[in-house]
């Protein structure tokens, strides 16, 4: 403005001058292409992976006039980009097909697995960086102790187990054996549809109804499965988190502070940890969505109907409308999280405002 | 570190008290039946559209048919049931069919001729994919309402030509069958769908049960239909629960958790057999595994290779190592519980027979392809072959590929050789016979894919006109000696091996009685069962 009044040009300035505007602008262009070119790529390969879309419709044993009805009813005798457009314009209104297998709509079929996916990964996360910030912070403090080893193993099993064989031991262990948590699906059978759904989230469904008996079985359910995936993401989580404070705690500043006499909890959380809290947030992020998107195998294994499980059998099955459509959700998330990120990094970053 | 105390603290605690919390060994209520199952293949729980295991397996529950199978007795065939009887025409091409009296749907409306006429007639015009059990004997979107008529308390319908009773009889027992409430169909119709959006997720029966709901990949819940002309049924409640592992399957079973578990792979019932309160059932269902020689081949179409094939397979090694408990040796295309069912497997593994069927040809340094999809047991089975076939000589190389890689080449003639599984479309002789050895017109231009013989390049060496006899033949004893016969020849003369018949087995808690899962005929049944 400054400026402007300065060169005396006296021009009403253009609404997209303002940094905060061109922002917001840039950060809505930057997703829609983000999302374009992840529909694009999808149903590229919907179209060319060798699954028949027609025969798990119809069935093998199908005459050939049924099959082409089929084939001619889905779109599929358009050329690719056309079958594309045509794809994007009914997203762009709101409408992401139906399913081929259950003819159900699917954004209504993500409604309904995505709220599961959400809950588990959410409270995953929750006890990752719970125990994996302290485990991290602590392996760095106390480098080359035997604390530090034991949390480099701890980790190094959580990164390296099989994920698959780790929730079937921790069935057969704490289910099948001890008994002290909840089997497979997301609560007992006699509680099934008992919760009138608000969020799609069982434990907040279930305390927002006070029906805390539910939220019980609710909770004795996700435990393990969210402790299996919890686990995952603090080996992640404590790794990363120990690399980082071991780069600061060999700082000049660290060491000055040292110097100054100031007590070692203030110089780990005051100083080394506060500086490393910028880069977490990045770590966090992206073990939240690799969790929301990636908890597949522990999705089949715990009879958990989340998102992972619904593309993939989506996939196994050629329903490429419920793949595009969960892809799309789940690219939305990560893109979603990496902004959010990207406005911790200004709030916590006095460089980035 | 006092935070950091603090943190841990709270987590211990939160755990302590989430895992003392916990509930311990479950029992489900007795008046309740869970059951874990593999239901991803649902799509449509219509009965004119529905036409997957575990689809049918829900539909049974929900409809009733004009025929259908005891569930106590599924080797007596159909009998009646919305139907309280029937009877044929002269020229044998018209059954009447006299309603039950006092049968009414879930919703209250009374059952009536009109319901059974129209459903089926419904199920011809929405022309989905099950159609052609109804449309092979001749009706048509134009001539249905022609054909298949209510008058009064009774329907009838007429066929184009004169077909075994037993042949139409079977056909309506399918899940096609399903006589639906027009009324309450009707008023949830959108766009001229005769309700087929609506009934997708919902039922209008008079079976056993109705729908509660239907979650994909998640879960089934039926409610009991107290009702229900045979009486309300014992188990209230049915809940069959998704559950894609076996392993996880056991252990829901051995805590309790479910009363049924419907697939436990080997292992996992090798692990339970013996265990206490736990028993395994061993039932015959309908799917057959083959091998079939494509006739285009020079080689392969000499009678005497295509002999050779069939003592090249190791039958009981197989049957006795990795499907184990799984399939039985079966070397038919009728599987065993059919009407003109067989048993006899002639051939066994014999090398040095095979070789001198093949000298005899004057074969010698073969080279085949053999096309499997990508299904472990399958591939095993290919490989067993690919063993015993080299030992006389003959190369076999294995394309392993998805069904449309596989399925394509084998529907457009292309592959040497096929190993895949059949499974019957409807409980009656002519759905396999008329796939196995059944092709009229045997040129690529007639483009017949439905048809094995047809996929094979094979004309059928004068079986197709006695398959045709036998689906018109009205005596039904006559009907089941025609199949024997035709089996006998097809078992000689024909480019295919039927190797083996699947066998499934069905983890239940010992408490869980007259469980049938509906034998290779049907699908299960749970108005019988009692905890």
């Amino acid at each position: 403005m400054a400026m402007a009044e300065k060169n005396g040009q006296g021009r009403r300035r253009s609404p997209f001058s303002s940094p905060a505007l061109r922002l917001t602008l840039k950060t809505i262009g930057s997703i829609l292409i983000t999302m374009l070119g992840l529909a694009f790529v999808t149903f590229v390969i919907g179209r060319v992976m060798p699954i028949d879309p027609v025969l798990s419709i119809v069935g093998e044993q199908a005459s050939k006039s049924t099959y082409d009805d089929a084939y001619a009813a889905l779109g599929l005798d358009k050329p690719i980009i056309v079958q594309f457009f045509i794809y994007i314009w009914d997203v762009l209104h709101g409408d992401f097909g139906v399913s081929l297998l259950n003819a159900r709509p699917v954004a209504e079929d993500i409604k309904r697995v995505f709220p599961a996916t959400l809950e588990l990964a959410t409270l995953g996360t929750i006890m990752g960086v719970t125990l994996g910030i302290p485990l991290g912070v602590i392996a760095a403090v106390k480098r080359g102790t035997w604390i530090d080893q034991l949390a480099r193993v701890v980790a190094l099993v959580g990164y390296s187990m099989p994920i698959f064989w780790l929730g079937l031991m921790g069935l057969l262990v704490f289910y099948g054996i001890l008994g002290w948590v909840g089997g497979p699906g997301r609560v007992g059978i006699f509680y099934v549809d008992m919760v009138p759904t608000v969020t799609g989230m069982i434990l907040i469904d279930s305390a927002l109804d006070g029906n805390w008996e539910i939220f019980k079985n609710a909770l004795s359910h996700i435990i393990l499965p969210a402790s299996i995936l919890g686990y995952y993401s603090m080996a992640y989580i404590s790794r990363m988190t120990r690399s980082f404070m071991l780069e600061q705690m060999s700082a000049e500043y660290i060491t000055t502070a040292r110097v100054k006499g100031l007590p070692e909890r203030t110089v780990i959380w005051r100083h080394a940890f506060k500086n490393i809290r910028v880069q977490l947030i990045t770590v966090i992020a992206l073990s939240y969505a690799n969790l929301l998107e990636g908890s597949v195998l522990t999705e089949i294994i715990f009879s958990w109907p989340g998102i992972g499980q619904y593309i993939t059998t989506a996939l196994l099955s050629a329903d490429m409308n419920a793949v595009l459509g969960g892809t799309i959700v789940v690219g939305l998330i990560f893109v979603l999280l990496n902004i959010f990120s990207d406005l911790l990094y200004r709030v916590f970053d006095p460089r980035a405002k | 570190m006092r935070p950091f105390k603090h943190i841990m603290a709270g987590v211990v605690m939160g755990f302590a008290m989430t895992l003392t919390a916990a509930p311990v060994a479950a029992e489900t209520p007795a008046n309740m039946l869970v059951i874990a199952n593999r239901i991803d293949d649902i799509t449509t729980l219509d009965p004119a559209e529905s036409f997957e295991f575990a689809g049918s397996d829900v539909s049974r529950n929900l409809y009733g048919k004009l025929v259908n199978f005891d569930p106590m007795n599924l080797s007596a065939g159909y009998g009646p049931d919305l139907a309280e009887s029937w009877t044929v025409s002269e020229d044998g091409k018209t059954i009447t069919f006299t309603m039950r009296e006092g049968v009414k749907f879930q919703s209250g409306n009374p059952v009536r001729a009109e319901d059974a006429a129209w459903s089926l007639q419904r199920a011809v015009i929405l022309n989905k994919t099950p159609s052609f059990i109804l449309t092979q004997f001749g009706f048509t979107a134009e001539n249905a309402m022609d054909m298949i008529r209510a008058e009064g308390n009774t329907v009838s319908i007429t066929t184009d030509q004169r077909y075994a009773t037993s042949f139409v009889l079977n056909c309506l027992t399918a899940t096609i069958g399903g006589i639906v409430d027009k009324e309450l169909v009707m008023a949830n119709e959108v766009d001229g769908d005769m309700g087929n959006t609506w009934l997708k997720t919902n039922s209008a029966g008079s079976g056993a049960y109705s729908l509660v709901s239907w979650k994909p990949n998640d879960s089934v819940t039926l409610k009991s239909n107290p009702d229900f002309y045979l009486g309300a049924p014992a188990m209230e409640r049915v809940i069959v629960r998704h559950v894609q592992e076996s392993s996880t399957q056991r252990l829901m079973l051995e805590r309790g958790d479910i009363d049924v578990a419907r697939n436990l792979n080997p292992d996992d019932v090798a692990g339970i057999s013996g265990a206490d309160g736990v028993a395994v059932d061993s039932e015959l269902r309908g799917r057959l595994m083959y091998i079939s020689l494509n006739q285009k081949h020079p080689v392969l179409s000499k009678p005497e290779v295509k002999e050779a094939i069939k003592y090249l397979v190791d039958y009981e090694g197989m049957q006795n190592s990795f499907l184990k408990g799984q399939y039985v040796i079966h070397q038919n295309f009728l599987p065993a519980t059919y009407l003109g069912a067989v048993g006899e497997n002639p051939f066994s593994l014999n090398i040095e027979k095979a070789k001198a069927l093949l000298a005899s040809a004057g074969v010698e340094g073969l080279e085949i392809e053999v096309g499997v999809r990508e299904a472990q047991e399958r591939i095993e089975i290919a490989q067993s072959l690919q063993n015993t076939f080299a030992q006389a000589g003959i190369k076999l190389n294995i394309t392993v590929g998805t069904a449309k890689q596989i399925l394509g080449r084998y529907r457009a003639r292309e592959l040497d050789m096929y190993m895949g599984a059949w499974g019957p479309d409807y409980p009656d002789p002519h759905t396999n016979a008329g796939t196995f050895a059944y092709n009229p017109v045997n040129t690529d231009e007639a483009k017949a894919t439905g048809l094995l013989a047809w996929r094979n390049a094979w004309g059928t060496d004068g079986l197709t006109e006695k398959v045709a006899a036998a689906v018109i033949e009205g005596d039904r004893n006559v009907r089941a000696q025609m199949y024997a016969d035709i089996q006998a020849e097809f078992r000689q003369v024909a480019p295919f091996a039927v190797l083996f018949q699947k066998i499934e087995q069905t983890g239940r808690a010992d408490n869980v009685a007259n469980m049938n899962l509906g034998g290779a005929i049907t699908a299960v049944s749970y108005w019988p069962i009692t905890k």
